[in-house]
């Protein structure tokens, strides 16, 4: 199955609940037609948390720049002394 | 009896002749005892890296290092598919040239795969393990915004999508190949969630990737909407 049709299917059965709340009456009336405008506003404002979360917790490795560092020198000197052509670069 | 695996290492180069010497130095010096292979596709760099990939067969051996150069850029997806053709391995890890995936995560990957019989095996960034050295806030951002974006929607089934640092089991890689057809690193997303859809077994090692390229920003406004096409067609055809 397409997943298109999978968050279609989810919105239908999200869709089911809403117009079930709207017939039940346990929820008034005024305040179960702006259900989905919550529910919009709710993933937005989860969706943006996550990215702030993301960006604070980033990982970062400043380390492994130093570590590359080596690890060319290393290398340049092997291949140099087996006479490969290193230079300018 | 454990039988003994082979291992095919795809790399595509464009303008990389003092990269790739480096990069086949620290894979030889992290891989030393496995059964392996270095296939180098060039898209016809002008810069010598054919030049330097002879002298490291004359280093190293024809047998551990196949150049299959091609006459001019076309393609990653393509290149990949280039690479496949030759490759005699029953694993195949595709990786970059430009030192930003080091040839010391290898083993990791190789160890991740015998120990859950996964079918790839994908190097992740964004795992407190792993990380990036070498983006600036507005990198991350988009990364992070990205990243939110195709969870929250594509429900893809690995951290790191765009990653290219990747172990497949050989037959798995023809197989999501044949059904890929984007390009840049979409192909990479595109890859990763058809195998998903197709219920292949994936697992994620952490990696850390130095971004080499300072100060040229590959993510432009452009960048963004391929992006977002990319997320948009994902979503409609897998």
């Amino acid at each position: 199955m397409k997943h298109i049709l999978k968050i279609l299917g989810l919105l239908v059965a999200i869709s089911a609940v809403w117009i079930g709340l709207l017939e039940a009456s346990i929820v008034p009336s005024s305040q179960a037609w702006l259900l989905p405008v919550y529910l919009i506003v709710s993933l937005g404002c989860y969706g943006l948390l996550m990215v702030g979360i993301g960006l604070m917790f980033f990982p970062t490795c400043p380390q492994e720049a130093q570590m590359l560092h080596k690890d060319i020198a290393e290398a340049k000197e092997f291949l140099k002394k087996k006479g490969l052509d290193v230079g300018l670069d | 009896m454990e039988k003994n695996n082979k291992y095919s290492i795809i790399i595509p180069t464009y303008n990389e002749r003092l990269n790739i010497g480096l990069l086949v130095y620290l894979i030889f010096k992290h891989l030393r005892e496995l059964d392996f292979e270095v296939i180098i596709v060039d898209d016809g760099s002008p810069d010598g890296t054919q030049d330097m990939v002879k002298q490291l067969q004359q280093l190293y051996g024809e047998e551990r290092i196949l150049l299959r150069a091609r006459p001019s850029k076309l393609g990653l997806g393509t290149a990949y598919c280039h690479g496949l053709k030759h490759a005699s391995g029953d694993f195949v890890i595709i990786m970059d040239a430009d030192l930003s995936h080091h040839p010391k995560y290898l083993p990791s990957f190789i160890r991740k795969q015998k120990e859950t019989g996964a079918n790839i095996v994908t190097g992740t960034r964004y795992v407190k393990s792993g990380g990036v050295h070498g983006w600036n806030l507005m990198r991350k951002l988009t990364s992070r915004g990205a990243n939110v974006l195709a969870q929250t929607f594509l429900w893809p089934g690995v951290s790191d999508l765009t990653g290219s640092f990747r172990l497949y089991k050989k037959s798995v890689l023809e197989d999501v190949i044949n059904s890929v057809v984007s390009k840049g690193y979409v192909f990479q997303m595109e890859m990763i969630v058809r195998a998903s859809r197709k219920g292949y077994h994936i697992e994620e090692v952490p990696i850390t990737f130095v971004d080499r390229v300072y100060g040229t920003s590959k993510l432009g406004g452009s960048e963004i909407v391929e992006y977002l096409k990319g997320l948009i067609y994902l979503l409609f055809t897998t």
